[in-house]
């Protein structure tokens, strides 16, 4: 079977083998439910309290500050549907055009319901102006959220920055730091940030698991109610194996972090770079310096990005694009969109995202691909002319 | 990912005549750089009048560039009025199917075939009495009432799938909707017209009062409009609904079937909140 290629790990990633065997016994051994009053149930509960402080410890949070959710999207969901019930009377919401669709979409569900919602726009580089944030809040705002790391380009927003200035005028402050856990160093202890969500599959834990952060005395109104669970915060029976998975994952990216910021860092620069180098008519979309280490968006002038994909799909090679036909809608992804990224670029934009797993041989791999790939879809297009390659050459 | 067929990945991985026929006879160019896709097409006819050969060259995803492959495959070697009868169907067919999302990809390669005929022929396709209805994707009126035919399309999204019109920022989605209706009259949803809010809510009460309270009424039941609210229809229950634990029940699998079937089908019937 030809080998796989995984550079698609903002999507999800492997789980890591140390997180599958400390799952395991939770299936068929120690299946019990924590909530039982028998020791064979009640034994889990400690498991899971070990687990609950491995994710503390990640994020600089005590262990009663998390809660344990379905995944990224319910913790986003929850984070601002509890913030708008702390404050019926305030009715804005101030969010960014770049947000997942998590925050998005339930944004414009809330504008149908009669919330007024601020997205505000990104520069070239997908960088918010700080002034106009702050311009943004107002005493009817009820809560901020913004991405701490963008899944498409990997670029930063100054949330620490940004959350200071929302707790001085009183507003509730959330971040999607799904893509951020894990590759950054992050200590809720020392910034301003009211609730943080993350998830399991992006951190090389299991798929199915999330956490809510929600800072100690902050008001909270649960989304899944009915049981007594996580302190009455989050209702229904806790999936007890990805806990104890997701406990161990966050054990190892924190000893991994410093990896993802040399390795992972340095291959991904030279992937790009060769990239750069080697395909002419490409650009890198994102600030270069305010970046996710293990993530490139890279644009391809003249080709379309399904057909990339699907090129690099015969040798093996996963990656995702922001081009209209792999999203199933029809216009190319609404991150490069706000970001100006012309429509001829936006359609042949190819995100490569790394992970502690890959491989020098896999990048050297990759770079001798990707030049023959351009080039032959680029033979098959009618918009690039040999003048094109001769202006490079 | 999309589920392609092995024809449609053999003619995206080997795709055949690929370049520009020289001294063509017919040439075409659709769709453009920004909408995601762009087929260039040129052929030449042979002493018979068949096509000798045939070229094109595609800016797009896997199936925009295999339908175009496949299209020259199909009609190499036909006379022109052979080639003219291909429909977006055959082509679709001809690669064992497409994705329904990617329909638009055969409907590309259906009108750069009809514009590079039209090129041989000297007719130059005046756009004079068509119009934009989809201005993100630049589809007009004929293009969408050609598809809704020779497709037997029924419904926006439908449409959006084989032309791409409504795909972009939706606000064309009521335009296209009434060429379908226009076009396939038949295919009109029950009373699917564009109520204004006063006709929607006397509709919703003559329904009430002829079609739904005489049932309830039956049974010792009444309800009570109390308001419209876009398309939430907002009502009370009386008589013996008012304490009936089934009456949600009523509302859900009588009330509002009644009045989607006979008002508008987007209609969502709910309880109002007593305070």
């Amino acid at each position: 079977m030809m080998k796989t290629i995984y550079l698609d790990n903002n999507a999800t990633t492997q789980v890591a083998p140390e997180v599958v065997e400390v799952m395991l016994p939770y299936f068929h051994e120690l299946y019990g439910n924590p909530s039982s009053m028998h020791s064979f149930g009640g034994q889990v509960a400690g498991k899971v309290r070990e687990a609950r402080e491995k994710v503390a410890d990640l994020i600089g949070a005590s262990p009663e500050e998390i809660i344990f959710t379905s995944c990224g999207t319910e913790s986003d969901n929850t984070a601002i549907l509890s913030a708008l019930a702390a404050h019926l009377e305030k009715r804005h919401i101030v969010t960014s055009r770049v947000e997942h669709p998590a925050i998005k979409v339930l944004c414009s569900h809330l504008s149908k319901k009669g919330y007024r919602i601020t997205e505000l726009p990104v520069n070239g580089d997908g960088l918010l102006d700080m002034d106009q944030y702050e311009r943004s809040l107002t005493p009817d705002t009820a809560v901020v959220s913004l991405m701490w790391a963008n899944n498409e380009t990997g670029v930063f927003f100054p949330v620490e920055k940004a959350a200071k200035m929302a707790r001085e005028r009183g507003i509730l402050f959330h971040s999607d730091a799904v893509q951020a856990v894990g590759k950054i160093p992050i200590s809720m202890m020392i910034n301003d940030i009211d609730m943080l969500s993350l998830s399991g599959h992006k951190i090389h834990g299991p798929k199915g698991i999330g956490i809510l952060y929600v800072r100690k005395g902050t008001k909270f109104s649960p989304f899944l109610v009915g049981g007594h669970q996580e302190k009455n915060r989050r209702g229904g029976t806790e999936n007890i194996p990805s806990i104890i998975g997701l406990g161990k994952a966050c054990e190892v990216a924190k000893l991994n972090l410093s990896t993802e910021n040399t390795t992972v860092r340095r291959l991904r620069d030279r992937l790009e770079n060769e990239i750069l180098a080697r395909v002419p008519e490409c650009r890198i979309n994102g600030d270069r310096v305010n970046r996710l280490p293990n993530t490139t968006n890279i644009s391809f002038g003249f080709v379309e990005g399904e057909s990339i994909l699907l090129m690099m799909d015969e040798y093996g090679i996963c990656a995702s694009s922001g081009s209209a036909c792999t999203s199933g809608s029809l216009q190319p992804s609404h991150v490069l969109r706000a970001m100006g990224v012309p429509f001829t670029m936006a359609h042949g934009s190819i995100r490569f995202s790394l992970s502690v797993y890959s491989r020098e041989e896999e990048i050297d791999f990759v770079i001798a691909k990707i030049p023959p790939i351009i080039g032959r879809l680029r033979e098959l297009s009618p918009f690039w002319k040999p003048d094109n390659q001769r202006a490079m050459s | 990912m999309w589920e392609y067929t092995d024809k449609v990945k053999d003619h995206f991985l080997h795709p055949r005549n690929v370049g520009e026929v020289q001294d063509p006879d017919g040439v075409a160019e659709v769709g453009n750089i920004a909408c995601g896709d762009s087929l260039r097409l040129t052929f030449k006819l042979d002493e018979n009048k068949r096509i000798a050969d045939v070229k094109f060259k595609t800016f797009g995803c896997a199936s925009a560039i295999a339908t175009a492959s496949a299209l020259t495959e199909m009609i190499k070697g036909m006379t022109v009025e052979e080639a003219e009868k291909v429909t977006n169907q055959d082509i679709a067919e001809f690669l064992g199917g497409l994705p329904e999302e990617k329909m638009h990809c055969s409907v590309m390669g259906k009108q750069a075939l009809e514009k590079a005929i039209g090129n041989y022929r000297g007719i130059f396709h005046e756009r004079v009495d068509e119009q934009v209805v989809c201005e993100c994707f630049g589809v007009t009126d004929r293009e969408i009432e050609q598809a809704i035919r020779e497709n037997n399309l029924q419904s926006v999204e439908d449409v959006t799938h084989y032309t791409k019109a409504g795909g972009g920022c939706g606000n064309c989605h009521e335009a296209i909707q009434s060429i379908i209706d226009r076009v396939r009259p038949e295919a009109k949803p029950v009373s699917k017209v564009n109520l204004s809010n006063i006709q929607k809510i006397r509709l919703i009460e003559e329904t009430i009062e002829r079609e739904i309270r005489p049932s309830l009424k039956h049974d010792g039941g009444d309800i009570e409009l109390i308001d419209v609210i876009d398309n939430q229809v907002i009502v009370a229950t009386r008589g013996a609904c008012a304490h009936c634990p089934s009456s949600l029940n009523t509302l859900k699998a009588f009330v509002e079937p009644k009045l989607r079937e006979l008002v508008s089908p987007d209609l969502v019937v709910v309880v109002e909140e007593v305070i």
